[in-house]
């Protein structure tokens, strides 16, 4: 079963729910899309992301009411560098999405999503611990599993595997 | 006051330490540490090839490993695209849900010693100890089992393998009504669960609680029949969902469970397909040991693969499973080398750790480590 290709065309995928409500609360929030091994990505603006959440969450028809999992991923050297990844579920839809928000070093910093899931909290405190990544309106954003008198954040790609640099 | 709870404590089920801030005997606030058990098992993945990855899922959750093994070897194959036979699917469905019992019998013994009934873990762990021998049979290995590979399983099941787990099947519901009734209308039982750590609906939604954290609490959400993988939509299974949300209702889910689980296992043996074990990807699958020795093709694969791994397609996926504790999800990205670019375990038990404050503020000091033990936490699997 091989593969099909993925398809990141905005205009092939605007029948999907959440980018349709998305692009209809704001165009200018959605940067991107993709359908690639039956998931769908969205890329949004990272000064939007909090109220996308909340949107996507409250809205009746897409009912994106979980959040499954907060994480990043370190494209680094390239620019912008980190790609903030959110998994949401819809509990009675049985759907999932992903949404990314792109970062670049200079100030990687993004809204907190604590004020609509309380749930996120751990989550972002692990991509702060792991990444470097500052979450503005967190309420308690601290180390959560590297002690907390660590230097530096293990899961960028300049932080060695192994030895001392 | 402050009172340090753990990180060595026998009721904290590894090394979580609890700061509680107590007026007499009630908890006004509550903070779970954690972090003492981190290996940056997710860093040392992205040094890895793909296949070298399956022993480390073992060892975040080591209460569930063929779980983890299952999620990660999903995710992989859907990465590549490849298409698994119907008998390796499940053979897998199988061992897992032997897992479930595994890990929901550690829970029941662990949670049940904690609250004061000695016998119960006695009577869990004999039944604990047949499910790692059948383990132990398949792999090799009770515990950290890497059985499953990309692609398949790894080996045939030995001879015997299927009798001895009919016969388990077989009497292991009579053993749980053996637990039931030494706990569920036990009196003392039920003052220490019924009414303690009540959480609502709203409350485990908004904290990104599942499994039977989430359907002790009425929510009806099982990925197993929600959204099914490996084949589970062929079985037939009820997903127990209690309203009360304390946890007694917890303890009902997962008993229950015990019981669903076993009827899986049940037809599973009773439908098991005939055929091979392993997807026809010669590329990404090792080839068997009688044709390495007498192939010349199967004998360069095998050198291909074991020394350079192989690549996988430039991608993304996330893949969830219900896991004992809840939904075990992995997000891999791949750049299109041998090893992973990143792989990012979102465990259960992380995010129903914070429904623990949740539970416990404003009620006794007692009741604390009847909250901890209801919602079942792995530390090896938070901290990872």
């Amino acid at each position: 079963m091989p593969t099909s290709p993925a398809i990141t065309n905005l205009e092939e995928l605007k029948s999907h729910p959440a980018v349709a409500r998305l692009l209809a609360w704001n165009s200018s929030a959605v940067q991107g899309a993709k359908f690639d091994r039956e998931e769908m990505t969205i890329y949004v603006d990272r000064s939007s992301i909090r109220e996308a959440c909340a949107l996507l969450r409250d809205d009746a028809e897409c009912a994106f009411n979980f959040l499954s999992d907060i994480t990043c991923v370190d494209w680094y050297p390239s620019e912008p560098r980190f790609e903030l990844v959110y998994h949401l579920l819809s509990i009675s839809k049985k759907e999932r999405v992903r949404l990314k928000v792109r970062l670049d070093s200079a100030s990687p910093a993004v809204e907190s999503l604590t004020s609509v899931w309380p749930g996120a909290n751990y989550f972002e405190r692990e991509v702060f611990d792991l990444f470097g990544i500052r979450f503005t309106g967190h309420p308690y954003l601290r180390r959560i599993l590297m002690p907390e008198d660590w230097e530096g954040h293990p899961l960028r790609k300049d932080y060695p595997v192994e030895g001392y640099s | 006051m402050i009172l340090n709870m753990g990180p060595q404590h026998p009721s904290t089920h590894g090394v979580l330490r609890v700061l509680l801030e107590i007026d007499g005997e009630t908890v006004i606030r509550m903070m779970p540490d954690i972090g003492f058990l981190h290996t940056g098992i997710e860093k040392t993945c992205e040094a890895k090839f793909y296949q070298q990855v399956v022993p480390l899922t073992d060892r975040i959750d080591y209460l569930c490993p063929m779980t983890n093994n299952l999620c990660y070897v999903l995710a992989v194959e859907k990465l590549l695209g490849l298409e698994i036979p119907p008998k390796a699917q499940w053979l897998r469905v199988l061992l897992n849900e032997l897992t479930r019992i595994n890990s929901h019998l550690v829970w029941l013994g662990t949670h049940a010693l904690d609250l004061g009934a000695m016998t119960v873990f006695l009577y869990c762990f004999r039944e604990r100890e047949e499910v790692l021998r059948m383990f132990e049979m398949v792999s090799g290995q009770r515990m950290m089992t890497s059985y499953f590979r990309v692609g398949g399983i790894a080996l045939e099941p030995p001879l015997g393998f299927f009798d001895r787990v009919r016969d388990f099947a077989s009497y292991f519901s009579s053993k749980v009504d053996e637990y039931e009734n030494l706990l569920t209308g036990n009196p003392i039982w039920m003052m220490r669960t019924k009414g303690v750590a009540v959480i609502t609906a709203e409350d485990a939604i908004a904290l990104g609680a599942t499994g039977p954290t989430l359907r002790g609490s009425g929510v009806d959400l099982d990925l197993r029949r929600d959204m099914p993988y490996s084949g589970y939509e062929n079985f037939k299974f009820k997903v127990p969902v209690a309203q009360e949300g304390d946890v007694f209702a917890r303890y009902m889910c997962r008993v229950q469970e015990l019981r669903e689980s076993n009827e899986i296992v049940k037809q599973a043996l009773a439908g098991m397909p005939e055929g091979p074990i392993k997807a026809d990807a010669p590329k990404v699958v090792l080839p068997d040991r009688e044709k390495m020795k007498t192939e010349m093709e199967a004998l360069i694969y095998h050198f291909k693969i074991i020394t350079e791994g192989f690549a996988v397609p430039v991608g993304e996926v996330y893949q969830a499973v219900e896991s004992p504790r809840g939904e075990m999800g992995y997000y891999i990205v791949s750049d299109g080398t041998a090893k992973p670019y990143r792989v990012h375990m979102r465990s259960a038990c992380f995010a129903n750790l914070q429904t623990l404050p949740k539970m416990c503020e404003g009620r006794l000091l007692a009741d604390v480590v009847a909250a901890i033990g209801s919602i079942d936490i792995v530390l090896g699997e938070i901290d990872r």
